[in-house]
């Protein structure tokens, strides 16, 4: 156990948490958090970094150990224990009300007696932002703030009530390089300011360009913390995964590379009249990962249902695949998934949501793998011998953690449920492999996993198109990247020579070449 | 960092934490304990409300289903009825459209009988059956199609639009019989002395015929549902639309056709209620067994053989209720309390099954 420090802003002792009797998200860990300081708190999905923190900010109470925030010990029952002493989390996820402006934001859920007086309020407000160099201003509306500048507000927000101890939950999964290096500016001012600051994430540049030190967890289990100017990647990976892993992609230069999807002027108008995609023009080639990059929401999802057939298309649009035997283009269009099967074309589809669209997350493993297949044959009843079969080979092959393959899917571990996605898309030996988000939430090695699968496929001369967020493997992965901004292709470029910085820059750019703010 | 010393250095009292995969034993256990803390408290109230010997009282309760084999083969038949309905709601529940419009369609099917058993009595035995089946299970189904389309076409909301067309299927049989009784002050039964278009009587009641059917439908709803194309499209669609559309599923088609046997089945149990049982027609007919049916189907999970448990359960509790009441002279309302501690406790226990609670420990 480590000795307190005078410094300590809180101190973890013993912190074990159980969910059901199978599962220990936090056993025994002990650690903590100084004043003055960015703490890493590094661990895969799983490792119990967020239950950890929720410990802290009141949402989940600890079965066993002692918690101290100021060298006194205290019990936190409530979220509103947790801010009395200080605490404020930032959540991955926003918990802002859209058609309020910042201040009314801040405000809201705080005690007091009468009416709010907003122009204190705003005052308040903005001497913290000319503090820190917060760019947002109390009047703003949520609803016109860049991602970035909610996260702004969100960290606003637990500054006014006092929070002196800051927790970040994956603060930089939705930002793109630029607002990364921004944010990452605003913690060095906090923590000069004396705030105890800890970041979760799995991301391990990000550990080591703003942290101090790192503790790591794996498994709900301490690993250890080490200061950051003594860790590298390498020994963080280690400890993180528990064993050597050898973190490479395969990438295997495109042989003899066919065009197997060809989308042109491509536009979907939704619902409110806005472009969701506006003239998009590429092909896909067989032998060859198309990465797509973008800030979430920039249509990425749209492109990928569109060409699934489950997106309705503006007039003039054309998605063509192209036969490989033949080279004769079939037009896509209007075409439901099942007419797109019925037309002898295998496109498989790893959608974004996994459990929403991807799966059937009450069923088990056997029934999951009929969805897309179950209506072959005349028969009136399903067969689920050849599903069974499947699953048991999905299950040996990526080696899927599951009780049984009867587990209803939810049960299994977000790593887990996208082996069973990505294991049933493949086993369709699709013509062309779709993919959104595939390693989101999953652990180094699985990821890994998924790449190499995805290489594997383009190898066998599939079309893969890989939609990603983390800019460092598109680069690695990719044969060639297309970049989306709100709707608009800003460029495709060559995996092999691009740069993050020239990704990050396409990402923000608008069609008239000027880079926008408001995105 | 004042406030922190108002922090309390104790942890909660009690906490929640979900749990599955409890062994069966447990499972079992926990709701045995269920029933004899029932037991217990119904027995604390009937001595301190009524000062009657709480044994007695239970005794009277389990004659009420199984004091002679006739009161235990009305209780099939009603049991039955709510059944069937549970049945046919199974496969809409599933698909999560909430048809709680199962009295309506009831009703429907059960007309359609009635009117045929009036007005077609020149037919065949043979043919006067079909007849009578095809346009009850028609009525029905199409009294459960309507909302479906609507559903289907611009996604209007279901439940109240079921709800609704029970208070039309009422009206509408209220207006035929105050046409078709005339003078009379209730419609009365139907052809009591040519028992045309009834039920043969078969082991010594008229209703064995619908025991038989439901049983048979209690099975091949249950196949229908577990082993089918059509099953597995509906579990699909009721999980989630959007993994629906992605695996190919005409979601539209789907809903359609889901309702169709829902409705289909509901007027089939109209059908065998009017030609079985009650052999005539009124705004009660369905006696409120369409919003029962829909706790037997959701406590079941739609499993149609744990919904005959429960609606076995059900009955036999209402058949006890009734007993008693005669028996002791008590009004409804002590006894719908007792039957209610029961239920309450039985339901209550569910909870225990699916939760652990952790009381606090002492450091």
């Amino acid at each position: 156990m480590e000795n307190m420090h005078t410094s300590d802003a809180i101190t973890l002792k013993g912190i074990t948490k159980s969910f059901g009797t199978k599962v220990i998200a936090n056993k025994n860990i002990s650690l903590s958090i100084r004043r003055g300081e960015v703490l890493s708190l590094l661990g895969e999905n799983g490792s119990g970094k967020t239950t950890l923190m929720n410990i802290l900010s009141g949402i989940y109470y600890p079965d066993e150990g002692q918690v101290f925030v100021g060298g006194k010990e205290v019990a936190i029952r409530s979220p509103g224990d947790s801010f009395a002493l200080g605490i404020g989390m930032i959540h991955q996820h926003f918990k802002l009300v859209d058609v309020f402006t910042a201040a009314e934001n801040i405000v809201l859920g705080l005690k007091g007696h009468g009416k709010f007086d907003l122009k204190a309020v705003g005052e308040k407000v903005r001497a913290i932002c000319e503090r820190y160099g917060f760019d947002i201003t109390p009047e703003q509306k949520v609803y016109d703030m860049t991602v970035s500048q909610k996260q702004t507000l969100e960290i606003v927000k637990v500054l006014y009530r006092g929070a002196d101890i800051l927790i970040l939950d994956e603060p930089t999964a939705v930002l793109t390089p630029q607002e990364t290096e921004k944010l990452f500016g605003v913690i060095r001012e906090m923590k000069k300011d004396g705030k105890a600051i800890v970041i979760i994430t799995h991301k391990l540049h990000e550990v080591l360009s703003v942290s101090d030190r790192v503790s790591i967890l794996r498994k709900g289990e301490y690993i250890g913390t080490v200061d950051t100017k003594d860790a590298t990647e390498i020994s963080l990976t280690e400890m993180m995964v528990g064993k050597k892993v050898t973190l490479n992609i395969d990438r295997k230069v495109p042989v003899n590379p066919k065009k197997r999807l060809s989308v042109q002027n491509l536009s979907i108008t939704g619902e409110d009249g806005i472009k969701v995609l506006d003239n998009i023009t590429f092909d896909a080639m067989g032998g060859e990962i198309l990465g797509i990059a973008g800030i979430s929401g920039c249509g990425q999802k749209e492109l990928l249902e569109a060409i699934a057939g489950l997106k309705i298309v503006d007039a003039g649009s054309s998605i063509d695949f192209i036969e490989p035997d033949t080279d004769k283009p079939d037009s896509l269009i209007g075409k439901t998934p099942r007419q797109i099967k019925e037309m002898g074309i295998t496109l498989s589809f790893v959608p974004e949501d996994r459990l929403g669209m991807g799966l059937v997350a009450s069923m088990g493993m056997t029934d999951n793998m009929m969805l897309k297949s179950y209506e072959q044959g005349k028969s009136f009843f399903v067969e689920r011998k050849q599903p069974h079969d499947l699953a048991e080979e999905i299950k040996g092959d990526l080696a899927v953690v599951t009780p049984s393959i009867n587990t209803p899917v939810r049960r299994l571990s977000g790593g887990n449920v996208q082996k069973v996605l990505v294991g049933r898309e493949i086993a369709a030996a699709p013509a062309v492999l779709m993919t959104a988000y595939a390693v989101r939430g999953l652990d180094i090695g699985t990821s890994y996993q998924i790449y190499n699968l995805l290489s594997e496929q383009k190898d066998k001369g599939v079309a893969v198109m890989y939609v990603g967020e983390d800019l460092d493997v598109l680069i690695d992965l990719c044969d060639r990247i297309l970049v989306l901004c709100a709707g608009k292709m800003t460029g495709i470029i060559d995996g092999r020579t691009a740069t993050k910085e020239q990704i990050g820059l396409l990402m923000t750019k608008t069609s008239h070449g000027e880079e926008s703010a408001n995105v | 960092m004042n406030k922190a010393e108002n922090t309390h250095l104790r942890e909660p009292l009690v906490r929640l934490a979900k749990q599955d995969g409890v062994p069966v034993k447990k499972k079992v256990g926990i709701r045995a304990a269920a029933i004899v803390l029932a037991l217990v408290i119904d027995a604390l109230f009937i001595f301190l409300v009524t000062k009657l010997n709480p044994i007695q009282v239970y005794a009277e309760m389990f004659k009420g289903t199984f004091e002679t084999s006739l009161r235990f083969m009305w209780a099939m038949r009603d049991m039955v009825s709510l059944l069937c309905i549970g049945i046919a709601l199974a496969p809409a529940f599933k698909m999560r459209f909430w048809n709680i419009g199962a009295e309506g369609q009831v009703l429907m099917g059960g007309f359609a009988t009635a009117l045929c058993m009036m007005y077609c009595q020149s037919l065949p035995t043979p043919v006067l059956f079909l007849v009578m089946i095809l346009t009850s299970v028609i009525c029905g189904a199409v009294w459960g199609l309507i909302p479906a389309v609507f559903k289907a076409r611009w996604n209007t909301n279901e439940t109240l639009f079921t709800l609704m067309m029970n208070y039309v299927a009422i009206q509408i049989v209220a207006y035929a019989t105050n046409i078709l009784r005339g003078q009379a002050s209730s419609l009365g039964t139907i052809n009591m002395g040519t028992k045309i278009g009834w039920f043969p009587k078969i082991a010594g009641h008229d209703f064995t015929l619908n025991i038989i059917i439901v049983a048979v439908l209690t099975v091949l709803m249950f196949i229908y549902l577990k082993h089918t194309k059509h099953g597995y499209e509906i579990s699909v669609v009721g999980e989630s639309e959007n993994t629906a559309r992605y695996a190919g599923i005409d979601v539209a088609k789907v809903t359609l056709r889901t309702m169709l046997i829902s409705g289909a089945i509901c007027g089939l149990c109209g059908f065998i209620i009017v030609a079985g049982n009650k052999h005539t027609i009124a705004t009660n007919t369905a006696g409120g067994n369409g919003f029962t049916a829909i706790i037997v189907a959701w406590l079941a999970k739609f499993n149609t053989f744990y919904m005959a448990l429960i609606s076995f359960m059900l009955i036999f509790l209402e058949k006890g209720a009734g007993q008693i009441a005669s028996s002791f002279g008590l009004n409804d309302f002590i006894t719908d309390i007792i039957s209610g501690i029961i239920l309450f406790c039985i339901l209550g226990s569910e909870f225990f099954i699916n939760y652990r609670l952790i009381f606090r420990h002492k450091k």
